[in-house]
């Protein structure tokens, strides 16, 4: 049995950190592309929206297979990583980078919902008033669409702590290291670890209850304030 | 002055509509009443003038701009249109309090940091329109009526050359209506820039109108001065009424009926 805390502590430490930045990340990204998107019609924006989507019905391993393709060490952008001093392969910003692929269409889908439910009427105020796009999207979407966004990242933040199959093709499982809290309860299972692995269920479990009541108590005090 | 002349057509749409008008107005009347049953394509036309919706082609002129020229590729977006535009349900931002909207136009990114200089102008304009006491509120606080003015003093606050009204009393219940009537044609009265209106109430084109536009099917006609042609009728309705029988018995399209 070994609960000396670190092999609690780190892979939770871990996990809450990839998590939180392919959120962030994700966040920028899949935001961004929404308001791109958004209220777009066409054969470009259609393709646009499936490819955006497809990590979302895509078997994590086949991901985490495109990813080495792209990023990994003789992948089409691995050189130029590597020109950059950036390895990706074996290391937590892996885990990241195989995060913010799998939480990016929970984002984009419920942001571009949210931002296609802003009254237009408001944005066109908006832009008789001066306001450029950018200031549109920044001042008046954004704002009104908050709250449909939050969720989504939310929901991508909790996927984001459970990933496991894209992580483990590109991040490995190197405790410590890359070694998230959904990799070590496997390999605590595996190795006949029940009690480590119990313990780590908990945590996992209490990480994640905690966080989606936190989300909640936010979204109502700021409606309270309202 | 204003020349129009718009085609735009969307023959994909569930109802195929097209919108397909050529006036010009003059500068002998300082407000212009665009009359007409609902989907009749007034609030297609108002959109083409504030530069929201792109026509398929024509030309838009406004006093000496040009703001849009089909075939010589002219578009002036709306942001530099100066146009002010009252929406149909006012438009008011949701998230910000009403100094906050009428300084919209001249605040940055961030629209909730309101420079003093900006503050002072919005709560002046505030004050004009009899509501500098709500400056501190958001619109879902304000009452129709109290809205009404809030997205007027918005409007106005942009300095805007011409002020378009879409339907600015269909908000509203009936008996404020006559009431909100009185006081927004005193408040546009005291403006100097040119306002278009647009509604489907004979009373509205009463109190409004200088130069009247009938529409109907995606197509106008223009009544150059309908205050004259208006003495010879007991009311608002039966002159209007007058006016559509006209054209209708001139043939449709019929905008050389007048």
């Amino acid at each position: 049995m070994d609960l000396d805390g670190i092999s609690i502590w780190s892979p939770l430490e871990l996990s809450l950190r990839v998590a939180g930045t392919a959120t962030l990340v994700s966040f920028v990204a899949a935001t961004l592309m929404a308001w791109l998107l958004a209220r777009k019609k066409g054969p470009m924006p259609a393709l646009l929206d499936a490819l955006c989507t497809l990590p979302l019905v895509l078997p994590p391993t086949v991901l985490g297979y495109y990813l080495i393709l792209l990023v990994g060490r003789r992948g089409l952008l691995g050189h130029w990583l590597a020109e950059m001093g950036i390895n990706l392969i074996f290391s937590w910003k892996g885990a990241v980078v195989a995060a913010t692929v799998v939480v990016f269409p929970l984002i984009y889908k419920s942001a571009r919902a949210a931002l296609e439910q802003v009254d237009s009427h408001l944005e066109n105020a908006a832009r008789t008033l001066g306001a450029s796009e950018w200031r549109v999207f920044v001042s008046v979407s954004l704002p009104l669409a908050w709250k449909g966004i939050f969720a989504g990242l939310m929901l991508a933040f909790a996927r984001g702590m459970g990933e496991f199959g894209a992580t483990l093709m590109i991040a490995g499982n190197i405790p410590g290291k890359t070694q998230t809290l959904a990799l070590a309860i496997y390999d605590a299972f595996q190795a006949g670890n029940d009690v480590q692995a119990t313990w780590l269920v908990i945590v996992t479990s209490l990480a994640c209850v905690s966080m989606l009541m936190a989300a909640e108590l936010l979204l109502k005090l700021k409606r309270r304030r309202r | 002055m204003i020349s129009l002349r718009l085609y735009k057509s969307f023959k994909n749409a569930a109802v195929p509509f097209s919108l397909d008008v050529d006036y010009e107005i003059g500068d002998e009347h300082k407000n212009v009443v665009l009359f007409g049953p609902s989907g009749s394509g007034k609030s297609l036309t108002m959109q083409c003038l504030a530069g929201l919706v792109r026509p398929d082609s024509g030309h838009i002129r406004l006093g000496g701009r040009t703001l849009y020229d089909g075939q010589a590729n002219v578009f002036v977006p709306a942001q530099r249109r100066r146009i002010g535009y009252m929406f149909q349900d006012y438009a008011l931002f949701p998230h910000l309090t009403l100094l906050q909207n009428v300084a919209y136009s001249g605040t940055g990114l961030w629209p909730w940091r309101v420079c003093p200089a900006q503050q002072e102008r919005a709560q002046a304009v505030l004050e004009r329109f009899g509501i500098g006491h709500l400056a501190r509120n958001l619109p879902s606080q304000l009452s129709g009526g109290q809205r009404q003015r809030a997205a007027l003093a918005r409007a106005l606050n942009a300095g805007p050359e011409l002020l378009l009204l879409d339907e600015p009393f269909s908000a509203l219940d009936p008996l404020l209506r006559e009431r909100l009537r009185e006081e927004l044609l005193e408040l546009i009265a005291g403006l100097t820039i040119p306002a278009v209106i647009i509604t489907h109430d004979p009373g509205d084109v009463d109190a409004f109108a200088g130069s009247l536009i009938l529409y109907d099917h995606g197509h106008a006609r223009l009544v150059p001065d309908y205050t004259e042609l208006r003495r010879g009728f007991g009311s608002p309705g039966h002159c209007l009424r007058h006016l559509q029988e006209q054209a209708a018995a001139a043939g449709c399209p019929a905008e050389q009926a007048f």
